[in-house]
């Protein structure tokens, strides 16, 4: 009997040092296919045009070239939509912060008569959705936005979902910071505007990843009201449009693929490559600095649940 | 302190539609806080609705909805009629499944196995790692897929490599690989950011129940099959019946980039389908019909999914 027990008793001992090397094991090879993807993107956007339309280009560029950054940064249509995306990111993300925040103050003071009937309509519009074609014919037949700068903006500027979030957050705030400053004779927009508003940093700064990612990573607002307009494309606009000609080229592999050997130094898949690392960089900027912020942020808002 | 407290008696006192009134004009500075967006969604997410009536109509731009003539339910029985918007109905159910099921197994999988690590900085770095992808656009995640599944890219010459095909797989081109590769790509992206949440779920379970299973006997398997999983199993739930709520929302976006017209009965979505039928062929009363059977599906859904569930819970609390 007590040799059964201690055998068992080795056996578990081996087994749970043996779980920890599998897992870390696991997780790097996880890491690694996380990443792949990414740095074969680098790698092509380095690599030279026409050998690039060999494809089996893995970690490394096969032919080292920079040709496809020297075409893309003499394309003045490169710099327009970058100007473009920057922009409308920094601007909605600035009046989303504002406009959603001070909504969410609002909503959170118990006191306040109409918390209830306008939360209600807020939440709602979480579940349910006009649907792609009523809202297309609003912003473009009855507002008139298409073509036109505005479209970026105004459609997007405030969100539920974020009001929510901040709204769970200034709850979360000891409420005799609202009594004092009241009985020291401040009114409503002051103590939202020089109190609650600086201790919201921390949910602030989620919310402005979300809301800085999500116009940055946005095509089919352009696509829908701003196809007609070459001077408003986004930088991921451009890039959709050199998504179709790749797969377009790729349909007529071959083909295109001799015509191409005796003419350019780079193709269309190298071009699409370097635009797409042009694009990402700024995320891998921002994104490390924010991480700490966001991973409280869900938690936040899955308080509501 | 005093004059407040009387003040708030007072307003206490006042009650009925009228008292409300009384006190709103009190409250001048947070109606400005809040009216502004009050309006707003009222234009943005609530007027849009008036377009709804456009499914019943033979809808013509020039005239408006006012003018344009009511057909009753020929846009929905049109609809019916089409093989494509039923072949568009099961590809978004077929791959919002494969995309529920193998999101939520890997996620919490991932999250089970995160939990395990004792070195909190690699940890940290796995996260970092896998949270990056969700950041990432549609259209840039595409891309990537273009090159990681063409024909001559990396993964078919693995496969080749260790001798599990003999020929290159045409990954992009063939419709009944489309809904798994839809769901490959849809892991890719987001499984690390959906392990967040059981993270979550898994740091608010109270430590000493491991310890007391220890000292019990319980190996690693048994901790996590007997308390892990089950206090998990809320958050789980929860984000189930969220899920089913949104089986009519398979995206778009992946499938409108990566589909292509080799594809197309594999991976046409019913938001393709409006897409296509709604802006490109201006059919508008035809596109905001299917919009609205989308809709109506999924809030049965969400209803479906919440009852069962009640139900369950019942159950396992007798």
């Amino acid at each position: 009997m007590a040799n059964i027990g201690s055998a068992k008793k080795t056996g578990r001992v081996r087994h749970d040092r043996a779980f920890p090397i599998f897992n870390t094991l696991f997780l790097i090879l996880l890491m690694f296919i996380t990443l792949y993807p990414v740095i074969n993107t680098v790698a092509y956007s380095f690599n030279e045009g026409t050998d690039a339309l060999r494809g089996n280009i893995g970690l490394f560029p096969r032919v080292f070239s920079t040709e496809s950054y020297k075409s893309i940064l003499s394309d003045s249509a490169v710099y327009q939509a970058a100007w473009i995306s920057a922009s409308k990111t920094v601007l909605i993300t600035l009046l989303n912060l504002f406009w959603t925040s001070m909504l969410a103050y609002a909503l959170s003071r118990k006191e306040y008569v109409l918390r209830k009937p306008i939360t209600l309509l807020m939440v709602l519009t979480m579940y349910v959705n006009a649907g792609l074609i009523p809202n297309y014919l609003l912003i473009s037949r009855t507002l008139h936005l298409s073509n036109s700068y505005l479209v970026y903006i105004i459609p997007t500027m405030f969100s539920c979902f974020n009001m929510i979030v901040i709204r769970t957050y200034i709850m979360g705030l000891p409420e005799a910071l609202v009594e004092s400053a009241r009985i020291d004779g401040a009114g409503d927009i002051r103590i939202f505007w020089q109190i609650i508003f600086p201790l919201c940093k921390p949910v602030l700064a989620t919310v402005a990843l979300f809301v800085a990612v999500g116009s940055w990573n946005s095509w089919f607002d352009t696509y829908l009201y701003n196809g007609g307009k070459k001077e408003l494309y986004t930088l991921q606009y451009l890039l959709k449009m050199k998504l179709a000609t790749t797969q377009a080229s790729a349909n007529a592999a071959k083909a295109t693929a001799d015509a191409m050997k005796s003419v350019n130094l780079t193709t269309p898949v190298t071009i699409r490559c370097a635009i797409t690392v042009i694009a990402t960089v700024p995320i891998l900027v921002v994104y490390p600095f924010l991480q700490k912020y966001f991973v409280t942020g869900i938690a936040l808002g899955s308080v509501k649940e | 302190m005093d004059g407040i407290s009387n003040k708030s008696n007072k307003n206490e006192g006042r009650r009925g539609f009228w008292g409300s009134v009384r006190k709103l004009k009190g409250q001048w500075q947070l109606m400005l806080l809040s009216i502004p967006m009050l309006i707003y969604i009222l234009i943005f997410n609530y007027s849009p609705m008036w377009g709804w009536i456009t499914a019943f109509q033979d809808y013509k731009p020039k005239l408006g909805i006012a003018g344009s003539k009511f057909v009753g339910l020929k846009n929905f029985k049109w609809l019916f009629g089409r093989a494509d918007f039923i072949q568009s109905v099961r590809n978004t159910l077929g791959m919002s499944v494969i995309n529920l099921v193998l999101g939520t197994v890997t996620s919490i999988l991932l999250a089970i196995l995160l939990n395990e690590v004792r070195q909190i900085k690699f940890k940290r770095v796995v996260q970092t790692v896998t949270y990056l992808p969700h950041f990432l656009s549609m259209v840039i995640v595409v891309g990537m897929a273009q090159n990681i599944f063409a024909s001559n890219g990396p993964l078919n010459l693995l496969l080749m490599n260790l001798h599990l095909v003999k020929e290159p797989i045409f990954f992009l081109g063939e419709g009944k690989l489309f809904w798994w590769l839809v769901g490959v790509i849809n892991v890719w992206k987001e499984v690390g950011w959906n392990t967040i949440i059981y993270i979550a779920a898994m740091t608010a379970i109270d430590p000493s129940l491991y310890e007391a299973a220890s000292i019990d006997g319980a190996g690693r398997f048994n901790r996590i099959r007997y308390i892990t999983l089950p206090g998990i199993k809320s958050t789980f739930i929860i984000l189930l019946i969220m899920n089913i709520g949104h089986l009519m929302e398979a995206g778009f976006e992946i499938q409108y980039l990566l589909g292509s017209s080799l594809t197309m009965d594999w991976s046409q979505t019913i938001d393709v389908f409006v897409l296509k039928y709604g802006i490109s062929k201006q059919q508008y009363g035809v596109a905001t019909a299917a919009g609205i059977f989308k809709s109506v599906v999924a809030i049965i859904l969400l209803f479906a999914a919440n009852t069962i569930a009640k139900k369950l819970d019942e159950n396992t609390l007798i």
